[in-house]
């Protein structure tokens, strides 16, 4: 029973509540400490030195005035973070992404750092540093990368995942094929077939908090590293492996984080502070600039994708294929890979395939981004979709339920599927109100289906009764938005027991073993059954406190609804013995009470929504209005439904924002044109109307709450609803994200002429 | 004997079989006998590898059992955000 993970239809008392948020106030008043809200004596002030080339080779870099300048404590380049990284070539694309070494990749690159007394020190002294480039020929976009006259950008990367191994270098870092089944003679048994090309812009996470931190190394090899972070145990073994310190002696704590999204998982910044730190033998604050965040760190590709489905005439689907090409940055990733795989999740297939190409580009190296590259296969295929079921005359609703994947069957990345909620997504649209409400003038509707994986991973959590019966929980994964409350819920319902006798802490990373980060929606699901198992070692404890307190033996001891009971009518005389009991006892029934669970969770359990849209287009100027808007999304057991509500809202909020506004520009020189709030426009509270909400909940049959991930889904839909919605209104398709009334116009324009 | 189902980009570390016959009882089993035959894998398995096993999906459990005629499938280990 401890570590049974197998969900059994328990009913629950605190789960599913809505108790308000123990971080709230903290954060409303601002007493909550972020990246930036820590001191230490005699800390100094990082700054960083950055490529305003998009590519160019460091013939030199003079350093020496920078050095002299009175309260100057120390300057770095690649120099002082020399290569440890013996082979490992993801780390070393992380040491470089971090400090260019001899080439500058992209507008942005870091090339050398100082720390000083105050911040007009630090910034004279950036100016004092001279770095002598040579400028090289660079690429930005996507389709040019590949082209066969393309600058190369990274003379190291050769394709992988092609047979035989290619001879020469290549911007195709990787090929990822995935399918099964005959796509050409399922094309062939096809009445109708379409064809589409899409293309989505740059995007960043755009969360509120840039990066900070306070970084602490000593002469004795010991450091300390306070930081906003998705992983601290993450960002602890990767700054020890590129400074060569012992993983031991840095101690990671992790402040509260203003929004991460996938874009806190990555170092970028951090390894600088402490080589700083080490260099001049004090404590060194760094904090990115607005400007910093969007040129250096790491958001999502643009994409460039090409989407060809065949139906007969009665709805089904005989196959379908899609050719994604996503840049990585100039350093290579899997964005790609992960699009292919995303691509038709949502769909029960025979014959289907799917390939991506990760090309580099001179662009910062791209990151993680709430369910990192399905928004933009989702964009491409769900727009084929609805122009698939235009075509036979099908309502597009009915199209997907009647091609939708369902228990059984397999996956168009591979694996058989367990039960899913693709189709009670879509059958609570096909009831929802929201798709009956009358549209008015100049306004559309739209819908579009969303898959993301979610996954565990390794945990470790820590469960304490303190002596007056409260309970504390140590977790070692960040949380970014209540897990804390969600995991006093789940400790609170093991234990039966208020929840308001439990305090969740987040620990640093001395007190804990190794974590995995707060990403692929895994906080709750993987914490929470971790707590589970804590908590169930924790009340085997007390079950034989009670016992030798009673001196019968334990198997006639059972726990419920937070006491000690003893079983039998033999023992009714004896009077149960509450958590409040047994802690203020236990420092004479062995001392202090505790749980402990160390664990790979896996079987996450996959995850689908499906969202709709209204939009209104204004006729004359193309501007758009999200009027509606409504989430539909399967949690598996909503632990705090305010909190599962929130997620979708928010991963609407951010694809309202990637569809309609959002987008990198750069220059002809490959430089960034809008790294800033004011011309890379997010949505703010005043351009959304409220967004409709509603949880369903197919137990994941392997968590013991049935708890799935919720974090990531949301943001898949909103590109390709809005997509709909907007190609409705406007008759004409819309094949290019984001769609701001320049591109609205032009399309309309296009089809009139 | 499992058949182990092979993703794309795991299929050039297998001279690109779409599939693979190996005899295993457990994850670890099955990846050791998996690099025996094809030595490249390790680099993959180096870079990350997630089993599914029966439509679950296990990226770290390697004692994990393996039940009789299971459908075993091998994908590229995923990020998210």
């Amino acid at each position: 029973m401890a570590n049974d993970t197998k969900f059994r239809n328990r009913k629950f008392k605190a789960v599913g509540t809505r108790p308000p948020r123990p971080d709230g106030l903290d954060k409303v008043t601002g007493r909550a400490k972020y990246g930036a809200d820590t001191f230490a004596p005699g800390q100094l002030v990082g700054r960083v030195l950055r490529s305003p080339h998009a590519h160019a080779q460091i013939t030199r870099i003079d350093t020496s005035k920078a050095e002299k300048l009175n309260g100057v404590k120390a300057v770095i380049t690649s120099k002082d973070l020399p290569d440890l990284t013996d082979g490992d070539s993801d780390l070393y694309d992380t040491l470089e992404n971090c400090m260019a070494r001899d080439r500058a990749l992209y507008d942005g690159h870091a090339v050398a750092a100082v720390a000083a007394i105050d911040a007009p020190t630090a910034r004279k002294a950036l100016k004092l540093i001279r770095v002598t480039y040579t400028i090289l020929p660079h690429v930005t976009d996507v389709d040019e990368a590949i082209k066969p006259d393309a600058p190369i950008v990274q003379p190291r990367v050769y394709t992988s995942g092609v047979s035989p191994k290619p001879k020469s270098p290549s911007n195709v870092a990787r090929v990822s094929e995935f399918g099964h089944g005959d796509v050409e003679a399922g094309f062939k048994a096809a009445d109708i077939i379409v064809e589409k090309s899409y293309k989505t812009e740059q995007t960043h996470q755009g969360y509120i908090e840039p990066h900070a931190c306070l970084a602490s190394v000593g002469p004795d090899g010991h450091g300390e590293l306070w930081v906003t972070t998705q992983g601290h145990f993450v960002f602890r073994n990767t700054c020890a492996a590129l400074l060569g310190m012992d993983v031991a002696k840095l101690t990671v704590t992790p402040s509260e984080v203003g929004g991460g999204f996938g874009g806190k998982t990555h170092v970028w910044m951090e390894p600088i502070a402490l080589a700083l730190s080490r260099k001049a033998n004090r404590p060194v604050k760094l904090e990115m600039t607005r400007n910093e965040v969007f040129r250096s760190t790491g958001p999502t590709s643009s994409t460039s994708i090409d989407v060809k489905i065949g139906v007969k005439k009665n709805g089904r689907i005989t196959a379908a294929s899609a050719y994604l090409r996503y840049h990585d940055g100039a350093f290579p990733g899997i964005w790609a890979m992960l699009g292919a795989m995303t691509s038709y999740a949502c769909y029960d297939l025979k014959n289907v395939k799917t390939v991506g190409y990760d090309i580099l580009v001179n662009r910062p190296k791209v990151g993680a981004y709430r369910a990192p590259s399905a928004p933009m296969a989702a964009f491409a295929v769900e727009s084929t979709i609805n122009e698939v079921a235009t075509k036979i005359g099908m309502d597009p609703i009915d199209f997907r339920i009647k091609n939708a994947a369902k228990e059984g069957t397999k996956s168009s990345y591979g694996p058989t599927y367990g039960p899913i909620g693709i189709g009670p997504t879509l059958a609570a649209v096909k009831k929802h109100p929201h798709m009956r409400a009358q549209l008015k003038k100049n306004q559309g509707r739209g819908m579009a289906c969303g898959f993301w994986f979610n996954f565990g991973g390794e945990t470790c959590t820590d469960l304490n009764i303190c002596v007056d019966g409260t309970v504390t929980l140590t977790v070692g994964t960040v949380d970014l938005s209540g897990s804390r409350t969600s995991l006093s819920l789940i400790a609170a319902e093991e234990l039966g027991i208020p929840y308001e006798r439990v305090k969740c802490n987040i620990s640093d990373t001395a007190s804990l073993g190794h974590n995995d980060m707060t990403d692929g929606s895994r906080g709750t699901f993987s914490s929470g059954m971790s707590i589970i198992f804590a908590a169930r070692n924790a009340i085997d404890d007390l079950c034989q406190r009670a016992a030798d307190t009673w001196g019968i033996p334990v198997k006639d001891v059972v726990w419920k609804d937070g006491r000690a009971l003893a079983k039998g009518k033999k023992h009714r005389k004896l009077k149960s013995l509450s958590l409040d009991d047994l802690a203020a006892a236990s420092s004479n029934t062995g001392g202090p009470i505790a749980g402990h669970s160390q664990i790979v969770a896996d079987g996450a359990g996959v995850s689908f929504a499906s969202h709709i849209c209204d939009i209104e287009v204004d006729p004359e100027t193309s501007a758009t209005k999200v009027v509606r808007y409504t989430v539909i999304q399967d949690a598996g057991k909503a632990v705090h439904p305010d909190y599962v509500e929130g997620q979708f809202q928010g991963g609407a909020a951010q694809g309202i924002g990637w569809a309609l506004n959002e987008e990198y520009v750069y220059d002809e020189n490959g430089r960034l044109q809008n790294p800033g709030f004011l011309d890379y426009r997010v949505p703010v509270c005043s351009d959304l109307p409220f967004i409709d909400t509603q949880i369903l909940e197919i137990p994941n049959p392997n968590h013991p709450y049935g708890i799935r991930g919720v974090g990531e889904t949301s943001i898949v839909p909103p590109l390709a609803a809005i997509g709909n919605a907007v190609s409705d209104v406007a008759g004409v398709r819309m094949t290019h994200v984001p769609m701001s009334p320049p591109r609205i116009r032009k399309a309309i324009k296009d089809k009139q002429a | 004997m499992l058949k182990v189902c092979l993703s794309g980009p795991l299929q050039a570390a297998a001279d690109g079989a779409a599939s693979v016959s190996i005899s295993a009882m457990t994850i670890r089993e099955l990846l050791r006998e998996l690099v025996e035959q094809y030595p490249g894998m390790q680099k993959q398995l180096d870079d990350g590898i997630a089993v599914s096993v029966n439509g679950e999906i296990f990226r770290d459990s390697w004692s994990e059992e393996i039940p009789e005629s299971a459908e075993i499938f091998l994908l590229p280990r995923i990020q998210g955000g």
